[in-house]
């Protein structure tokens, strides 16, 4: 039986089962860069070709024309405060408001090719976190939306000087005497946090991380004041990530470097890793500072959005927890102050910022929003990648990063209208 | 037989691949599949990239071609970028819509290698037998893996590479003679001697003096291509660096033909 031969408009697309389909006429990307090759997805997986070929011996079902375009990984995006209308950080009165919020979140993001993220909390009250945790379920993605790596708890463990628009009577600044009491009692329990940004300087902050660590949950520092000998015992007692690089930091000093320090600290060994949150949204960053990150130390660079509810909708008043956030064009700063809030930039808009700023190549910055945060998060061995046996979880998008389609375990879920 | 010599490496795969798509047309307007043989090595490479452009160009199809590969190295994984399996899937098969069902490759990594080379050559009967055979030859005159000394008779079976083989083949297992395969899988001279039509690509003058042994000297074992010469329908094609141990006369008398030879494959 010969292969069916579909375009990726086909309304097929978005209900395959379990045929076995081929998509050809792509670049993929790959750790070897983009090559022209095809993709084997049956199940939602991503199968090895060769197997396919010399094994069962068998053709494609379905073969997709992608004419061309690039076939990535879909989108991570570690840090979004929400999106579309809607705040993470906002829990109002009851679970089902704040659940369809999430969904209706999950769902907007495939048309940006984000495939998982993290929804990300700002400094709350410990009545909101035991309120909204249990609700942040880890999820595969799929074409109810896209799938829910675990919350980003940025906050409450923070620097008061470098809270930025955590609200200040929430924010916690010490861990002390006793840091697993503490964070039990305000977070309840860790079983769906990916993430916590806290600062490394606080008191009892480094057996905080070690907590954090043995449970399973990355640690990112951030919103912090600490000079470069917190960050790098923070590091050693595995922190893994500094959050949104330059924002809610102490600025570079050639006595004293604070975290931004970190990307050449000597502590940096393969067993001790660094990545780092980079918003490219040339507003929270720089485009000087963007390539001064990029030639210093590629490797642990990692795109962020760090999007707000704004993200997504047009200028004007918005929440953020319970903050006021003024929009306009890619601006959003807290209600009354000069401070910046969180972006209102799409992951594609910042890859391709991120290339336009640096020069970097296309590969580079896809990888950057793909396989790196999956690394992070220990997650690569389900998505992030294109390798043989991973969720068929990818984005097709053309050199300038426009997203014409988007697939979750190999059904197409968004399809760009022309 | 014939030899057909073209200026360059690049014309030789043109006419082997215009051979080829003529052999495929040929047997779809009959309503037949066509039971290719098929070469591995760098010689070839040339061939499979015009046959990949046709394809591409939509003046061929695969779809009722099978294929029969001659040769693999024994206990080399098949998804080494060196086995002879990844060389096909790299090189041609996966860029065209060949059915996979319908290729066949000796697997050299079985723990029975006399039941594997006995079920190619079955399989290869009851498709028919094999309707062109594409090959190479080695400096030496080796055809497959049938090395100076192979009996002319020989069906397909496990074979012994020799010093010469293994050194040369270093180069690719990261210059460590430790990691060259040893042992292959092969297709005899008989195997291919049965094939209705055999087609020899020859390029380069490193290849001279095998070309020279196998058309202008006597049939030998010695230099297994030579058996050609006793096959009721063989072609040669050449480029001109191939040539240059050959008498003028033989070059003049095989080069009168080629308005003839060219006709073969026009379309």
């Amino acid at each position: 039986m010969l292969p069916r031969k579909l375009k990726i408009d086909s309304t097929e697309l978005a209900e395959i089962t379990n045929e076995l389909v081929q998509f050809l006429n792509c670049l993929v990307l790959r750790s070897g860069g983009l090559k022209k090759e095809h993709i084997w997805v049956r199940n939602g997986r991503i199968l090895d070709e060769r197997t396919v070929f010399f094994e069962e011996k068998t053709m494609a079902d379905v073969q997709i024309d992608c004419e061309g375009l690039i076939l990535s990984p879909g989108f991570i995006d570690l840090q979004l405060n929400g999106g579309f209308g809607i705040d993470f950080s906002t829990y109002n009165s009851d679970d089902k408001e704040y659940q369809e919020g999430l969904a209706l979140v999950a769902k907007q993001l495939l048309a940006h090719g984000v495939t998982s993220f993290s929804p990300t909390v700002i400094t709350s009250s410990p009545e909101t976190y035991h309120k909204i945790l249990p609700l942040l379920k880890p999820s595969n993605a799929s074409s109810e939306g896209a799938g829910n790596l675990g919350a980003h708890l940025e906050g409450p463990f923070i620097s008061a000087d470098k809270r930025g628009c955590h609200p200040e009577q929430l924010v916690i600044t010490s861990l002390s005497p006793n840091p697993v009491e503490i964070i039990e009692h305000v977070y309840g329990s860790t079983e769906n946090i990916a993430i916590v940004t806290m600062a490394p300087e606080l008191e009892g902050a480094q057996e905080a991380i070690e907590y954090f660590v043995s449970t399973g949950t990355t640690v990112s520092v951030g919103h912090s004041s600490a000079k470069l000998g917190p960050g790098e015992m923070a590091v050693l007692s595995g922190a893994k990530m500094i959050t949104h690089l330059f924002n809610a930091m102490q600025s570079y000093h050639h006595r004293d470097p604070g975290l931004i320090g970190l990307l050449t600290s000597s502590k940096l060994t393969p067993d001790h890793p660094l990545y780092y949150g980079i918003i490219s949204d040339g507003i929270h960053t720089h485009d000087s500072a963007l390539r001064i990150a990029y030639h210093t130390n590629s490797a642990g660079l990692v795109l962020v959005t760090d999007a707000i509810a704004a993200l997504g909708m047009s200028d004007g008043v918005h929440k953020l927890g319970t903050q006021t956030i003024h929009v306009k064009g890619l601006e959003a700063k807290l209600d009354g102050t000069n401070t910046t809030a969180g972006s209102v930039a799409s992951m594609p808009y910042c890859i391709r910022h991120l290339m336009k700023a640096t020069g970097c190549p296309i590969e580079f910055a896809l990888q950057s929003a793909t396989h790196k945060p999956a690394t992070l998060l220990g997650v690569s061995d389900e998505k992030g990648t294109l390798d043989v046996g991973r969720l068929a979880d990818f984005v097709l998008i053309d050199k300038n990063v426009t997203v014409k389609a988007t697939f979750c375990s190999g059904k197409r879920v968004f399809l760009a209208q022309d | 037989m014939k030899l057909i010599i073209e200026e360059n490496a690049d014309k030789v795969a043109e006419f082997a691949a215009r051979y080829v798509v003529t052999k495929i047309n040929e047997a779809t307007e009959n309503g037949k599949y066509l039971v290719l043989g098929l070469p591995t090595g760098s010689t070839p490479l040339g061939m499979y990239k015009k046959l990949i452009e046709f394809y591409n160009a939509g003046v061929i199809s695969f779809e009722k071609v099978k294929t029969f590969n001659m040769d693999e190295y024994v206990d080399l994984p098949r998804d080494h970028t060196e086995s002879y399996h990844s060389f096909m899937f790299d090189n041609f098969f996966r860029h065209i819509d060949i059915n996979p069902a319908n290729i066949h490759i000796l697997d050299g990594n079985t723990s029975d290698h006399e039941k594997e080379c006995e079920e190619y050559e079955r399989k290869i009967k009851e498709s028919g037998g094999i309707d062109l055979f594409v090959g190479g030859i080695g400096p030496d005159g080796h055809i497959a893996f049938n090395e100076p000394g192979s009996s002319l008779a020989s069906r397909t079976r496990i074979k012994t590479l020799n010093e010469d083989t293994i050194q040369a083949n270093a180069r690719f297992f990261g210059g460590d003679i430790t990691k060259v395969p040893t042992q292959a899988l092969t297709v005899g001279v008989q195997t291919v001697m049965d094939a209705r039509e055999v087609m020899i690509l020859i390029t380069g003058s490193h290849k001279a003096l095998a070309l020279h042994q196998a058309i202008e000297c006597g049939i030998s074992h010695m230099c297994t291509v030579s058996a050609m010469q006793m096959h009721r329908c063989a072609t040669f094609i050449a480029d001109e660096d191939a040539t240059l141990e050959l008498k003028v006369k033989t070059v003049k008398y095989f080069k009168g033909l080629m308005n003839h030879h060219r006709s073969l494959v026009m379309f």
